[in-house]
């Protein structure tokens, strides 16, 4: 299949859009109606056709937009990628990783060709042909996680492995849901999740350790988290909340459908061959309300999912503020049908909306 | 989330090869190498790590850990090296006997439980005897990075001292041999006391060693955390004992001279495992009731749990007593 990229913004006059066709590959967080914490992982060895996870890496219509918001990010802070001297090894590691899924995940957008250590990589659609030696960083015109990761959606958190912990060493990070790179470099798991309400006391943290640290090489893992965005904003990192967070007052009940974003990530676990770390890609795919509620079932179900989450997670989440407005406009989208269990859009068999 | 539902198969992706040759070290050793029927790269590894050697003996499956000692930059070969273990239940010797150039055999995805700290400012290895071979792929690979080493090696006798001369005649400078029969020991204290800032320890060989390395470390003030080591247990035979699995909802009896994890497959019990030496965690299980005696031989469980008797790792530990209920 041929992607048509858009040429859009995160910023500014966020004139970012999801076709219909992504609305109908969105994916979708909740299973059922209602969200507790749960280390919900599984393999991440493909999904059905035309899925978000159907593919290691996915491309989507956002590509060359989301990659041009990254440059900007980066330009004006550059500490939004940073790898402590061990990583480099890790970072050539990612980089093998996503050139050959890429090149062999996507023929027509991306090729590799390697002989012994001489790589050439084309990336046709952000225009870039490169010949390199792979292990020579000097070869290259940024660090190895840094050159591939300009060219990836998606966030990228590099951990070490050492001492039964996961050590936040690398990443390049200007997606994410409120959380710094810069403040958690070198923290370990335990330390970089502390802010997490809830989970620490049902042991989630320690459960989900012991699972990441036994992802082996050729079988990655995969979850889905989950959060709400004001405006389709990629970046908001805690370095820039004074210019996002006032936005979240914005709300009215005229704009919610256009302005509220549910924000998903996808979350993959991959070992690294040759430096035996973990890298943690976290792609964040968002989708306006109004564009959501166009699938019944999903409107029925956020709905719901929202009316009932516990106070700590709402706050936690960031929108305990704009609740009663979400509700307001979600409760037009629930007709208090029943919704079929598992997160897809089921549009052929679930019942429009009864009112 | 269930995106697309799998089922997971208990232990590490697996890949077929082919014996490529059998070459004997010395009169206990051999080395196997394989290679991929198709001819394709084998996947790139991170010294330290073993793989699974799944050996088909005469229609009992055996499943044996060993680490990879080939050079991991070379994606053409995996090698391992064998000790021939006389006394032990018999996958070394199977491997040894039966095992020849051209023989299809089937190995787990490398997996790593022995990392090189790649912080380190310097590394020291010390090895005893077959406790080479992860040095081995070590040692390639940080040369290839530049960084610092040296090896402390010691063994029994010269002609038991497997790769010393390749070792020796490579790295002149960085490898010391220590010969049990001529008396000679690695000097450990002057040598630990001797190390830059930064810099980490590891060590495999028998049990004794690792615990004295330890010991020793910890007198001479090392910081925990840059001492590293790696045994393999193997299973040891033992009483035959019955065990009730009741998830499986069935009770089944370990023989001598298999594992509680190896009679749990026999009987059909798909059981989670990954190093099957009592190192990863994997296959660790809940105690629903006991009564009798724990032989808990892992060095996965903290004491306090092996001496709760709510745990247990069946890869490598049995248990003496008339009753045992597994949450299997």
């Amino acid at each position: 299949m041929t992607i048509q990229f858009n040429d859009e913004t995160f910023r500014g006059d966020y004139s970012f859009r999801n076709s219909p066709w992504a609305i109908k590959r969105f994916p979708f967080p909740f299973h059922e109606d209602s969200y507790m914490y749960s280390v919900n992982m599984e393999q991440h060895r493909g999904g059905p056709a035309g899925s978000v996870y159907e593919k290691r890496f996915d491309v989507d219509e956002h590509y060359v937009s989301e990659m041009r918001d990254r440059a900007l990010v980066l330009a004006e802070d550059p500490l939004r990628c940073q790898s402590l001297p061990h990583m480099t090894l890790a970072g050539w590691d990612l980089l093998e990783l996503i050139m050959v899924s890429k090149s062999e995940d996507y023929p027509d957008l991306f090729e590799l060709h390697r002989d012994g250590d001489r790589w050439r990589w084309v990336n046709r659609p952000m225009g870039i042909d490169d010949t390199f030696t792979f292990m020579d960083e000097t070869t290259l015109p940024y660090g190895p996680m840094e050159y591939i990761t300009r060219q990836t959606q998606g966030d990228f958190a590099v951990l070490d492995q050492r001492d039964d912990n996961l050590w936040m060493d690398a990443g390049m990070v200007t997606t994410q849901a409120d959380w710094s790179l810069d403040f958690d470099i070198g923290m370990n798991f335990f330390e970089w999740h502390a802010p997490v309400p809830l989970a620490h006391e049902m042991g989630i943290f320690k459960r989900a350790l012991k699972f990441l640290m036994n992802v082996q090489q050729g079988a990655p893992a995969r979850r889905l988290n989950w959060t709400m965005t004001v405006n389709p904003l990629l970046d908001t990192s805690p370095e820039n909340y004074h210019k996002w967070g006032i936005q979240k007052t914005e709300l009215t009940p005229e704009n919610i459908g256009a302005k509220q974003h549910l924000r998903v990530e996808l979350q993959t676990f991959y070992r690294l061959p040759r430096s035996n770390a973990l890298v943690f890609p976290i792609r964040c795919y968002l989708i306006a309300f109004q564009d959501l509620v166009t699938v019944p079932k999903w409107g029925r179900r956020l709905h719901r999912v929202v009316r009932d989450l516990p106070e700590e997670l709402a706050t936690y989440k960031g929108f305990i503020a704009n609740r009663p407005m979400m509700l307001d406009y979600l409760s037009q989208y629930d007709d208090g049908l029943p919704t079929s269990p598992g997160v897809w859009p089921d549009l052929d068999t679930e019942p429009p909306l009864q009112k | 989330m269930s995106a697309a539902p799998q089922k997971t198969k208990a232990g590490a992706e697996k890949i077929e090869v082919i014996v490529s040759a059998v070459v004997p070290v010395n009169e206990l050793v051999t080395r196997f190498e394989f290679q991929r029927p198709d001819g394709a790269p084998f996947p790139p590894f991170s010294a330290g790590a073993h793989t699974v050697v799944e050996m088909n003996d005469a229609g009992r499956t055996r499943l044996n850990p060993y680490s990879l000692m080939s050079d991991p930059a070379d994606p053409g070969t995996y090698a391992i090296s064998v000790r021939r273990d006389d006394q032990g239940r018999g996958g070394s010797l199977f491997l040894h006997r039966n095992v020849k150039p051209g023989d299809r055999m089937t190995l787990s995805y490398p997996v790593n439980l022995f990392p090189v700290d790649l912080r380190g400012r310097k590394h020291v290895f010390l090895a005893g005897g077959i406790g080479i071979t992860p040095f081995l792929a070590m040692i390639a690979q940080l040369e290839k990075l530049g960084a610092r080493w040296e090896l402390h090696y010691a063994c029994r006798n010269e002609a038991l001292a497997s790769y010393a001369d390749v070792l020796t005649a490579r790295h002149p400078g960085k490898v010391r041999i220590y010969y049990d029969d001529r008396k000679q020991a690695i000097p450990l204290g002057d040598l630990l006391d001797g190390q830059p800032l930064g810099t980490h320890v590891y060590v495999c060989g028998p049990k004794g060693m690792i615990e004295w390395v330890h010991r020793t470390a910890t007198d001479h003030g090392w910081p925990e955390d840059n001492v590293h080591s790696e045994e393999f247990l193997a299973p040891q035979p033992g009483k035959p004992f019955e065990v009730r699995l009741c998830k499986s909802d069935m009770t089944i009896r370990v023989g001598e001279n298999e594992s509680l994890l190896e009679a749990m497959e026999r009987c059909g019990v798909d059981a989670p495992f990954l190093c099957r030496g009592g190192a990863c965690g994997q296959c660790e299980t809940d105690v629903v009731e006991h009564e009798g005696e724990f032989i808990h031989r892992d060095h996965w469980l903290e004491d306090d749990q092996q001496a709760s008797g709510t745990k247990i790792m069946p890869c490598v530990s049995r248990f003496v007593g008339p009753t045992l209920v597994l949450d299997r």
